[in-house]
């Protein structure tokens, strides 16, 4: 126990020396009507599910609107934030367990304020566009009212003071998500999906509840700052059980921000509309695991609570960035490249908040979220123009699709990380924050993530060189009639290639720290290494390694490749079928000994369908139901069956030797029996015989005692 | 109206007012037919409205304390008293009795089971009503006594007039025996068995009462659980005595093994047989458990503890595993309901204010869901002629607002946040890391983690359920038939449902601003502490 207390003192003397305070004010009733936040589209989702059919577009006015009030509020938030700070909490109460308070709430700092702001405004864009994609959907109301319910879920998520409301923003975002991937629910494949997504997510909600229960039982509160606060005053037992329960919420994380190996949803949650793909994987659902994490993040940055959980996360993020990575390579269909693209994504930002790196993290969620989904809304207006996801089935679309085009290369520029895009800062930042890990602190875990870091940049670049190429140059090989989207679906895109193009600016080492300063504005001191100026050497290395990567997927899959189909018709529907299949085989990058491995996604979805899924399903369910029918019940129904016969015999043998109970009992029996001759046909004997043998255990029963 | 509760007439009268209404039913003549709805929809509903203004009176700062009581002499040779009142542990529960036989009664207007008989089916309800809020409200153990068993019979002829008339084939004896009578019987002798050990463990615990206190024998509930507290009743009497009182509540929750009459039960029962066995008479166990077990005999609550708490989470992995092995919706939920019973006696186990508190709230959770989902699974069989979900499919286009309850209601079955099931699982799974002090933690950690698992499982069969009755392409057998979506009746007695659940997911306080101080002095009294 000394021991305890002495290593919190330390921890104590340690925030003290490396932690400024900050100066923040309560955001006034800018954060006092925060709520409005989450609240305005929880509400407006049941409206559009009960009015919305009678309402003006149909739903899709009401959920746009709703988007539009939290972008324009979050924007709100952000920039008074920037003046002047904003910390502010506030809790209602909604019952009382034990000594336990459980809480509704709102928080209003920096993490939560960016939250609001990406969900807002990158929402808002993607529910602007989806009025063009979903036009004509036999369910076009529903769509929008489960999409709004989507964001509201993560709004509720991310506007949590405690334990409690972000396991509930966390579940809604999940049972959302499963209705919008099974939003074509004819399909048995997309229930499939979102069964998946689901069943995937509840294993790891159930390790987030065991987290959640042990954090908020060592600490006696479910309130996150609170169980901060009591964390350093040495009120928590946190040191005690900090490693489990930070494992626990991790893993939690991990099944929503799809890391390796709970990775298995993602790429099949592509089954849902586009829009819905295109907002998951930018602003809400899998960033939830980052945020979780960063909110965590006063709890996460000290060893002496979590133990070495910051090295088991860099770990599973540099893994899961490589891993995810090279799936995207083998991929045809166009969605799942930038499915499996997100995944490794996010492995850089969980890996950031592992090497202690918060700023890093989440300004690269922040660019990610914008340059994702303006990659994913380019990718929806392809698949709206030729009818199919699978990029052998496109072909030449630059000319067709010149917005699209630009844009998706934005996009692109952003995600691969050219200067002065937004993926190269962040990125880089992420880099930087390794290499300065790996320095201070020279372990295995450490370098691991610097290499790993820099071979994912090379990986990114190359299959999104690959996207590229085989989307945008070389022949139409589909069979639709291509064409440019109508300008509800382009000016989002126009709006997000700009923001793909401009955010990295707002941190510049040494330069701008704006967004430094928004998200560290926490009640509770975030510690962290800042860079005055960029690692030019790291850029130096890392961006030539970007560009030889791009200039070799191009060689591989660009037009002018030997190794690609080159007829330059450019015509629609003019190439033939043997052509096709020649052509498709080619496109397919298949590396021997890799490629069956990546083909088949390491195998480890079958590891799950095969290891788990269908034994539980099959052969442990039926034995548990056999064993129930057979061996459990057995002795009730054997029990009756002697009972039976031994009435029987006792009756045959001496009617006037049994005694009154016996007596008064068949008699009782026998009056219901008459009774209910009324009602049942046939089988009187056998039911009569049956309640006798249950009068006789009754009776045996007083015997005994 | 507060001198009229505070005189005791009021809770009299709501556990009385069935009783009163199944005999004015008895005078009707069976042809005419409205006046046996109306008077039946009568009685349950002032019932219920008096339940709701009980619910208003109530004083919520002495939660702990026994209100609107009556204590009047009964059978003075014995010292049995009409002793009944209410505190907050009770109140939930009666509430949540008058309300689903309200419900039940506006089902039944156009949901009559075969052999069409309006007249028994509601004397026989109501006197099951009045049974159920008995038991709730009794704090004399021969009256609990009576009440519990007065729920029997009425259920027995239920099950057994109206039930399943298909063929049960029984393994291993091999009979093949119509479902109805099997399963009545079934739920007629466990129960009967069990209530038999009760009475035993009952009358143990008056001629024990004798030897403390003032030397007179009692069998009062207040008076026991005052000398449990100052530790009476305990070394191997004690052992017994619980051995008696678990048998008989345990048999009703039910826990593993004791369960097997509930599959068989809640599938041959009629509807509203199925709602009112899932959502209140299970809840007779599980309240005897909080009410009497734990309170008279606190020493004995924590050696059991662990014996508890093992079947427990046994009931919650097996009864979930049963569930992804059924076919038959019925069973399905029926199944189910082991599972969640399961964490409600979890809670109870950990004999901490958290456990108890979420058992309560799992048991008021329960029964609105499990109740929905047994309405809604009587309207699909009452439809579709079959049970078995291979056949099912596609019921979101054709009756999609049958599919959307469904959903709603599976969803909340599986613990979903912000509806009314998360809280019972969360806060057992919460109370489970820390028991009371002197339980042995390693195993209840492990129990926690392992029911954890449960809700895991809990997630698959009904997503599974789902997948096979609300999704996918009608098969051509349905797309013909012209199915009905959800009627008037059903939406009257659903809706109310559908709004608790929500309500309570939303905001606990509902029920936890009554039980949560009721618990808080029923823990420390027994257990000395929280």
């Amino acid at each position: 126990m000394p021991a305890v207390v002495a290593e919190l003192s330390r921890v104590a003397v340690f925030l003290q020396e490396n932690v400024e305070q900050i100066d923040a004010g309560d955001g006034g009733w800018l954060a006092a009507y925060a709520w409005l936040i989450p609240v305005v589209p929880m509400i407006v989702a049941f409206l559009i599910l009960f009015f919305g059919k009678y309402s003006p577009w149909k739903g899709w006015g009401m959920a746009t609107a709703a988007l539009g009030f939290v972008a324009v509020y979050g924007t709100a938030l952000a920039v008074a934030n920037l003046r002047d700070g904003i910390i502010a909490e506030f809790s209602v109460n909604i019952g009382d367990v034990g000594t336990f308070a459980i809480e509704w709430g709102w928080v209003v700092d920096g993490l939560s304020i960016l939250m609001f702001f990406l969900v807002g405004v990158v929402g808002f864009l993607v529910f602007v566009y989806a009025n063009g994609y979903m036009k004509g959907d036999a369910r076009y109301t529903w769509f929008f009212a489960s999409f709004t319910l989507f964001a509201g879920g993560m709004l509720v998520l991310v506007s949590a003071p405690n334990f409690i409301q972000l396991i509930v923003g966390w579940e809604l975002v999940g049972v959302s998500s499963y209705l919008l991937i099974g939003h074509y629910w004819e399909d048995m494949d997309n229930i499939d999906a979102a069964n998946k997504a689901f069943m995937t997510n509840k294993v790891a909600d159930a390790a987030l509840f065991i987290g959640a229960v042990i954090m908020s039982l060592s600490a006696g509160t479910f309130q996150f700052s609170e169980i901060f606060t009591r964390m350093i005053d040495g009120q928590t037992v946190l040191a005690q059980f900090g490693f489990w329960a930070g494992l626990a919420i991790f893993i939690g994380a991990m099944g929503k921000s799809a890391q390796f190996p709970f990775h298995v949803w993602l790429p099949d949650a592509m089954a849902g509309p586009t829009p819905v793909s295109a907002l998951m994987h930018a602003a809400t659902m899998v960033t939830a695991g980052v945020y979780l994490i960063a909110r965590l993040f006063p709890f996460y940055q000290l060893p002496e609570f979590s133990g070495s959980m910051r090295t088991i996360i860099v770990v599973v993020g540099a893994v899961t960035l490589l891993f995810m990575g090279l799936l995207a390579i083998v991929q045809d269909d166009i969605k799942r490249v930038l499915a499996y693209s997100t995944v490794s994504q996010l492995g850089y930002m969980v890996a950031a908040l592992g090497v202690g790196a918060y700023t890093a993290g989440l300004f690269h969620l922040f660019t990610h979220a914008f340059f994702k989904a303006l990659l994913f809304l380019a990718a929806g207006s392809i698949i709206h123009a030729v009818h199919s996801n699978n990029m052998s089935d496109m072909g030449g679309l630059r000319k067709y699709m010149p917005v699209t085009f630009w844009t998706f290369l934005i996009g692109t520029a952003a995600l691969v990380g050219i200067f002065p895009f937004a993926g190269f800062w962040s990125k880089d930042e992420i880099i930087a924050s390794a290499y300065f890990n790996a320095s201070n602190n020279p372990e295995f875990a450490a370098w691991f993530m610097v290499v790993l870091s820099i071979v994912g940049a090379f990986i990114t670049a190359f299959y999104m060189a690959r996207v590229v190429s085989l989307t945008f140059f070389g022949t139409y090989l589909g069979d639709a009639k291509p064409h440019e989207s109508p300008a509800i679906m382009t000016v989002p895109l126009v709006a997000l290639a700009a923001a793909a193009t401009t955010a990295g600016l707002l941190n510049i080492p040494g330069l701008t720290e704006v967004f430094t300063e928004w998200v560290t504005t926490r009640a509770f001191p975030i510690v962290e290494h800042h860079f005055t100026e960029p690692e030019y050497f790291l850029i130096a290395i890392v961006t030539p390694v970007v560009l030889l990567s791009l200039f070799i997927g191009w060689r591989l899959f660009g037009p002018s490749s030997e190794l690609h189909y080159t007829s330059t018709s450019g015509e629609a529907a003019d190439v033939s079928a043997p052509e096709r299949s020649v052509a498709v085989e080619r496109d397919t990058f298949r590396i021997p000994v890799l490629y069956p491995l990546l083909e088949n996604k390491y195998y480890i979805d079958d590891l799950y369908m095969n290891g788990i899924v269908r034994p539980t399903m099959g052969p442990i369910a039926d034995a548990t139901l056999w064993v129930d029918m057979n061996v459990v019940d057995a002795v009730p129904n054997l029990t009756a069956g002697v009972a039976k016969h031994a009435a029987a015999a006792v009756g045959v043998i001496d009617d006037n030797a049994v005694d009154g109970v016996y007596n008064v009992a068949g008699a009782t029996t026998g009056a219901i029996g008459g009774f209910l001759r009324q009602f049942f046909p046939g089988r009187v004997q056998q039911y009569v015989a049956l309640s006798f043998a249950g009068v006789v255990i009754f009776a045996a029963l007083f015997v005994i005692f | 109206m507060q001198e009229f509760f505070d005189s005791g007439w009021g809770l009299s009268l709501i556990v009385f007012l069935p009783l009163v209404g199944a005999l004015v039913l008895a005078l009707i003549p069976r042809r005419f037919e409205a006046g046996i709805k109306w008077t039946a929809l009568i009685t349950t509903g002032v019932t219920l409205v008096l339940a709701g203004i009980m619910v208003l009176l109530f004083d919520y700062s002495a939660t702990a304390e026994f209100q609107f009581g009556a204590d009047l002499s009964w059978i003075e040779t014995i010292n049995a008293n009409f002793h009944i009142g209410v505190d907050g542990i009770s109140l939930p529960m009666v509430v949540l009795s008058t309300l689903i036989m309200f419900l039940s009664v506006i089902y039944s207007w156009d949901h009559w089971p075969e052999p069409h008989n309006p007249k028994l089916l509601m004397m026989l309800a109501m006197l099951l009503a009045t049974g159920m809020t008995g038991t709730f409200v009794a704090l004399d153990l021969i009256l609990f006594f009576v009440f519990f068993e007065v729920v029997l019979l009425p259920m027995y002829f239920m099950i057994g007039i109206w039930g399943d008339t298909g063929i049960r084939k029984v393994p291993v004896v091999n009979w093949e025996i119509e479902m109805r009578l099997y399963a009545s019987i079934k739920f007629f002798l466990f129960t009967l068995a069990g209530s038999a050990f009760m009475l035993l463990g009952f009358l143990a615990l008056y001629f024990a009462s004798g030897d403390y206190g003032e030397g007179i024998r009692t069998f009062d509930i207040v008076e026991l659980s005052a000398l449990g507290a100052t530790g009476a009743f305990v070394g191997t009497f004690g052992f017994w005595v619980f051995a008696a009182l678990f048998a008989g509540f345990a048999v009703k929750v039910p826990m593993w093994p004791l369960h097997t009459w509930l599959p068989d039960a809640h599938t041959a029962a009629p509807t509203i047989g199925s709602v009112i066995l899932a959502a209140v008479l299970l809840k007779l166990g599980t309240y005897g458990f909080i009410r009497i077990a734990l309170p008279i005999l606190p020493g004995e609550a924590r050696n059991w503890a662990w014996f508890i708490g093992v079947l427990a989470v046994i009931g919650i992995i097996y009864g979930s595993l049963a569930c992804l092995a059924q076919s038959d919706v019925k069973r399905l939920i029926a199944y189910s309901s082991v599972g969640h019973m399961g964490f409600v006696m979890l809670g109870i186990a950990t004999l901490t204010a958290i456990g108890i508190n979420a058992a309560i709230i799992g048991m008021v959770a329960h029964g609105l869901i499990t109740g929905l989902l047994f309405f809604v699974a009587g309207s699909m069989a009452h439809r579709y002629h079959t049970r078995e979900m291979p056949r099912m499919g596609g019921q979101m286009t054709l009756m999609p607002r049958m599919g959307v309850v469904l959903g709603l209601a599976a969803m909340a079955s599986l613990g979903l946040p912000a509806l009314a099931g998360f809280w019972g699982e969360f806060m057992s799974l919460l109370a489970s890391f820390n028991p009371l002090p002197g339980l042995s933690t390693s195993l209840f950690r492990t129990l926690m983690v392992t029911a954890a698992v449960g809700t895991v499982l809990t997630a698959g069969y009904m997503l599974w359920m789902l997948r096979s009755v609300n999704f996918g392409k009608p098969s051509g057998e349905w797309v013909s038939a012209q199915l009905k979506d959800v009627g008037t009746y059903e939406w009257i007695a659903w809706a109310p449902l559908v709004l608790l659940i929500i309500a309570i997911g939303l905001y606990p306080k509902i029920v936890f601003g009554a039980t949560n101080d009721a618990v808080i002095n029923l823990v420390t009294s027994a257990f000395g502490g929280g």
